[in-house]
């Protein structure tokens, strides 16, 4: 019959059916055994998979909404942990100290410069106020913003002893206000000082043979000097590019979410420490020339009024420019 | 001397996200702030492992180290715990942490970093314990209790382990020894610079 035919016949499969079942687990029990771990990740494959310099972080899908926690491990903290604990102290020790003790060392060799041919009681405008109100404004910013920072990389071991814990603490988190706020007025400074400045500050032959002349700091006589020297060049130069290097980076550290993940703001700390570190160095070499290094030379940004043997030994062309144009030299006044 | 350690065996967790509720139950973590996650690495192929991640309280703990102000101290167990007094919010234990546990809450200006928040172990902080203080800036203080940390006691898989170092990683290796498999005890050789041997 057909039909006793076909029920065999079904139940000849399903016996087959429940055979193949049944075998399955018995024949892979004698082969290889299961290890339901032999395709899952390891921690040791992916750090070594890590590549120094590389997005060094180990990271997978999170269901919070915090998508930054997505990273599971991210050893490049220790580089920079090791920069800033190290190579950063050594580079601000170097820089300032450094400075510092070079300037002394000059101070005592080459002793304060003198206007050789004596004062004149007859002065030149060498700065307007607006100069002034500008390089101030800059220069008071510069000197908090620089303390402040210092006090985060040096202030724990310097201070902390003297101050114990919470004074300095309450300290350093009033630096940390006054860090973030100055730096506005600071970024508008030296963007004026770029405007009202640069036109005198174009690098020419001139400065070349301020240097070649050891600038009248090495050796006597006064080179040439238009408006601005070789030397007073160079600081312009390094305060714009120095400044707008720290502003960037500065802007990134006090807006950490534009920086892009941790790994771009520790690349904006190092940046910031360093050329921070090193135009405090600078600043303090243009600080000392500016006031005790030098006769006559506080002036330019003390009253703006310069002594004109000043002037005419340390920015001959300028003076003889401002002559041309018929400026006269006022009389000093007396004192009351 | 006894270390406090997390070990999270990945091959348990089933990433049910209950530690990272429990954590911010437990200590009424602010708004924005996920002391613990859970992360799944190589998700949705084969061999994808979840991890539970917070603090791991590092020996020579990179935060402690460049923190500027030195809030940071490690208590009698190892635990490292901070000061949310003298935090004075530079980020910096951010930078330098390798598990991202510092968080800031959203308050000030710019950057808006207030004082850092992170996984205390359930050991609070270095006001009295369990004050109504301590439990404000810092969460609860179960280790001050006689108790391990949240997170990991309610773990259903069992899978996140808390307490001492030695003895969390003599129970996994029994695990891995018995199972025949293992991932790793995740974190610990950046953490502790050393790893349960299997």
């Amino acid at each position: 019959m057909r039909l006793t035919r076909s029920i065999l016949s079904f139940l000849a499969m399903v016996a087959m059916v429940i055979g193949l079942g049944l075998s399955t687990p018995v024949a892979a029990q004698q082969g290889a055994p299961i290890n339901p771990t032999a395709r899952s990740v390891t921690e040791d494959q992916l750090l070594n998979a890590l590549k120094p310099g590389s997005a060094a972080e180990i990271g997978g899908r999170v269901t919070i909404p915090d998508a930054k926690s997505a990273t599971l491990i991210r050893p490049a903290g220790r580089e920079w942990r090791e920069f800033h604990q190290g190579t950063m102290h050594l580079i601000g020790g170097i820089a300032i100290l450094g400075m510092l003790a070079l300037l002394v060392v000059f101070y005592f060799t080459r002793g304060k410069i003198m206007i050789s041919g004596g004062p004149t009681n007859r002065t030149i405008t060498r700065f307007g106020s607006f100069d002034r109100f500008v390089h101030w404004t800059t220069a008071g910013c510069f000197i908090v913003l620089a303390l402040s920072g210092l006090n985060i990389t040096f202030g724990k071991t310097i201070l902390i002893p003297l101050l114990g814990e919470s004074a300095f603490a309450a300290a350093a988190q009033l630096g940390k206000y006054a860090h973030n706020y100055l730096a506005f007025p600071f970024m508008v400074g030296l963007a004026l000082m770029f405007l009202i400045w640069v036109k005198d500050n174009i690098p020419g032959m001139i400065d070349v043979q301020w240097f070649a002349q050891g600038g009248g700091l090495i050796g006597k006589g006064h080179p040439k000097a238009k408006r601005f020297n070789g030397g007073q060049k160079m600081v312009f130069w390094s305060v714009i590019l120095g400044g707008a290097v720290l502003s960037v980076s500065g802007w990134y550290l006090l807006f950490p979410y534009t920086a892009g993940g941790v790994l771009n703001l520790q690349f904006w700390n190092v940046v910031h420490g360093v050329v921070s570190m090193l135009l405090i160095g600078a600043m303090l070499a243009h600080a000392y020339i500016g006031s005790i290094g030098m006769e006559g030379a506080f002036d330019a940004m003390g009253s703006g009024e310069v002594d004109l043997n000043w002037a005419k030994e340390h920015h001959s062309l300028w003076v003889e420019d401002e002559m041309k144009k018929g400026v006269v030299p006022a009389a000093m006044q007396p004192a009351e | 001397m006894a270390r406090m350690k997390f070990l999270c065996d990945a091959d348990r967790c089933i990433e049910c996200n209950a530690c990272v509720t429990a954590c911010k139950n437990e200590n009424d973590v602010p708004w924005g702030i996920n002391r613990r996650r859970v992360v799944t690495i190589n998700d949705g192929k084969p061999g994808e492992r979840s991890i539970s991640m917070a603090c791991m309280h590092c020996t020579d703990a990179p935060c402690a180290a460049v923190c500027p102000v030195d809030c940071f101290y490690v208590t009698v167990d190892k635990v490292v715990l901070h000061s949310k007094d003298l935090c004075i919010g530079c980020g910096y234990c951010f930078y330098a942490c390798p598990f991202g546990a510092p968080q800031y809450p959203k308050v000030g200006n710019f950057g808006s970093r207030g004082k850092m928040d992170k996984c205390t172990f359930c050991a609070g902080g270095p006001e009295a314990d369990l004050s109504p203080a301590e439990f404000q800036k810092y969460g609860s203080n179960r280790l001050a209790e006689g108790k391990l940390p949240l997170c990991a006691e309610m773990c259903s898989t069992k899978s996140l382990l808390a307490g001492d170092g030695d003895i969390i990683a003599k129970i996994y290796k029994e695990r891995v020894v018995k199972r025949g498999y293992g991932s790793g005890a995740w974190g610990w050789k950046t953490a502790y610079k050393e790893t349960v041997a299997i």
